[in-house]
Parts: structure tokens; C-alpha cells; sequence
């Protein structure tokens, strides 16, 4: 532990070995357990930052030469995992609105791929999610979160979210770590099973 | 010291402390990116750069200097970036992002499986 300054509590830093910085990101509607499964795996108590970006208006609404600027502003929470001596991986949950798109490339260009948490009762939220990584090109899984005992069979769900068959669907629960775990070792399998196709094509 | 210029008049904070440039060479540092002080602070030194040097004796990614100090990561990384420029810091660059529709090379999967199995 490092005590050196009094200015700031006491942080974990990494291994003096650590090299390489990795992504996985959970995406989800508010309030659906992002930070939960971060918490829940996370060897540090998750941390929350912010990114802005300010547009140039696209407006043409009138002749008197303003340029009006938007400023976007997403706020989202990490935490991370050391995997080995030289590896650590960092899990964002990061919030599934519109504006945060936007500010996609900028964040999470190169992530290994993502988690879409969905909560049942509010399916509808991560019709966007979905949409916007297909979008990017960026591979994921769903992971429901269950709270005590599901309503619908996992099947229902897959249909309501219109996804494909070949997307792993799976079942959790975010407070427990060891679920938690499943579900990013079943997206690294999944990862992995893209790949080696890829990789058997070329 | 720096040549830093800070206007001690302006009340905003992000723009007081990025000297009122709003972009830094976006592609060069990721959120993942680990920052490695090679200099002690020395006296003069905005206090940014100061806190930075002192987080970073053990590597530390750009996404927890961001939450550490309380400013984005746009005006971390403009701090950073003047920091690099003077050999204050050095990088540890991620495997370079895939592009589009591309996918993580099989050898790391492999390393994070085993990572996570050991949690």
C-alpha cells in the first residue's frame, strides 16, 4: 500500500510488471446492475469517471451566424481484475442511452467485447444496446439479470430481443461473484470461438 | 519548471486547467493505456501534474488518474499528453484496438480465460 500522500485515500495500485491494459464492457439500462457486476469481480471498489465531447451544432436554423455547440457528458463506473503478472483487464459498465454512443470510439475502440445486462421487466432498454453494437461491429453476449425466480424461460427472451441464435443468452445474478465470473469466462469463450473461426477462414 | 501558462482568472476549472486547449492527440493514449512517472515532481509544477507524477510510481491506467483527480478523460489525457512530450511519463500502449468487425487475437483470449478461471 502506498501511504506516500495524505491528499488522497488509499489507492491498489498494480503490479510494477503490469504491461498490457485490457477492455470488457457491460452495457445496460439504469439501474439493471452494471456496477453490481463490476463490484461483484472487481479486486478494487468500482471507480466512476466522465467523458464530454463538445459538437459543433449541425443546426441551420437561422441566418445570424452563431455556431451553437452541444456538450455530451457520460458518466460511467469501472473496476478491474489482474490476470496475470503482466495483464490487467478492466470491466466498464456503461449505460446504454442514446448519448452514449456517441462517445463509443473514443472510450472503447479496441475492447475484447461486451456483456448486455437486461432486466426482464425492462426489455425494451437494451433494444438500443443490441442495435448499436451490432452496429460497431463488436461482439457480445447477453446476460440476464435474476433477481429470485424468472418469469420467462430464457428462450422468450431471446425471441423478444430478436437476437440470433448464434449470441450466447445466459442467466446470472450480478451480486455473485462467482456468477459474475460466468459470465465473462462464457464471453471469452465465446470471443475465442469467433476467432478461431476467423482464423480458420483466412 | 513548466511552461505552463494558466490564466488564474478564469473560473473554469477544466479550461484553467488544460491552458484553454480542448484536444490532445486523441489516438495516442487509450482509457486502458498504463502511465508510468520516470521524474519526481518538481516545484513549480501545476498541481495536476504533481498528483500524476506521485500516482503514477506504479503503473496506473489513464481511466483511474481520470476518476482519481475528477476530470474527464479528454482533459487527463491533454494533461498526460504534456507530461509524455517532456519524458516526465512514459506509456504502456494496449494491443492495438482491432479494427471494425475485427476480432482479439486467440493467444490473449487464452491469457484472460486463465486469469478469470483464477479468480
Amino acid at each position: 500500500m502506498d501511504f506516500r500522500s495524505s491528499e488522497q485515500p488509499a489507492r491498489t495500485p498494480l503490479r510494477s510488471t503490469t504491461t498490457t491494459g485490457l477492455k470488457i464492457v457491460v452495457v445496460g439500462g439504469f439501474g439493471v446492475g452494471k456496477t453490481t457486476m463490476v463490484r461483484s469481480v472487481s479486486e478494487i471498489r468500482p471507480l466512476s469517471t466522465e467523458e464530454t465531447m463538445t459538437r459543433a451544432g449541425v443546426g441551420v436554423d437561422d441566418a445570424s451566424g452563431v455556431e451553437t455547440k452541444t456538450t455530451t457528458t457520460v458518466a460511467f463506473d469501472f473496476g478491474r481484475i489482474s490476470l496475470n503478472e503482466q495483464m490487467v483487464l478492466y470491466l466498464f459498465g456503461a449505460p446504454g442511452q442514446e448519448r452514449f454512443w456517441f462517445l463509443w470510439d473514443r472510450l472503447f475502440s479496441g475492447t475484447l467485447g461486451a456483456v448486455v445486462l437486461v432486466d426482464t421487466r425492462r426489455l425494451a432498454d437494451s433494444w438500443y444496446a443490441i442495435d448499436r453494437l451490432e452496429h460497431h461491429g463488436m461482439p457480445f453476449i447477453v446476460a440476464r439479470n435474476n433477481f429470485g425466480e424468472p418469469a420467462h424461460p430464457l428462450e422468450r427472451v431471446r425471441d423478444a430481443l430478436s437476437l440470433s441464435g448464434d449470441v450466447p443468452l445466459i442467466d446470472c445474478d450480478a451480486r455473485r461473484r462467482e456468477s459474475s465470473k460466468a459470465v465473462l469466462i462464457a464471453l471469452v469463450n465465446h470471443l475465442s470461438t469467433l476467432s478461431s473461426a476467423r482464423e480458420s477462414i483466412s | 519548471m513548466t511552461s505552463w501558462r494558466v490564466d488564474s482568472e478564469n473560473p473554469d476549472r477544466l479550461y484553467t486547467v488544460t491552458g484553454g486547449r480542448s484536444r490532445a492527440d486523441e489516438n495516442s493514449l487509450d482509457v486502458v493505456s498504463l502511465i508510468v512517472s520516470e521524474c519526481e515532481p518538481t516545484p513549480g509544477m501545476q498541481s495536476e501534474h504533481v498528483r500524476i507524477l506521485r500516482m503514477c510510481h506504479r503503473p496506473t491506467a489513464v481511466v483511474e488518474i481520470s476518476a482519481e483527480l475528477g476530470l474527464p478523460v479528454s482533459v487527463v489525457r491533454i494533461l498526460l499528453c504534456d507530461l509524455l512530450d517532456t519524458g516526465r511519463i512514459t506509456a504502456r500502449h494496449p494491443p492495438s484496438a482491432p479494427a471494425k468487425a475485427q476480432l482479439p487475437d486467440l493467444e490473449i483470449l487464452k491469457q484472460v480465460l486463465v486469469g478469470l478461471q483464477k479468480l
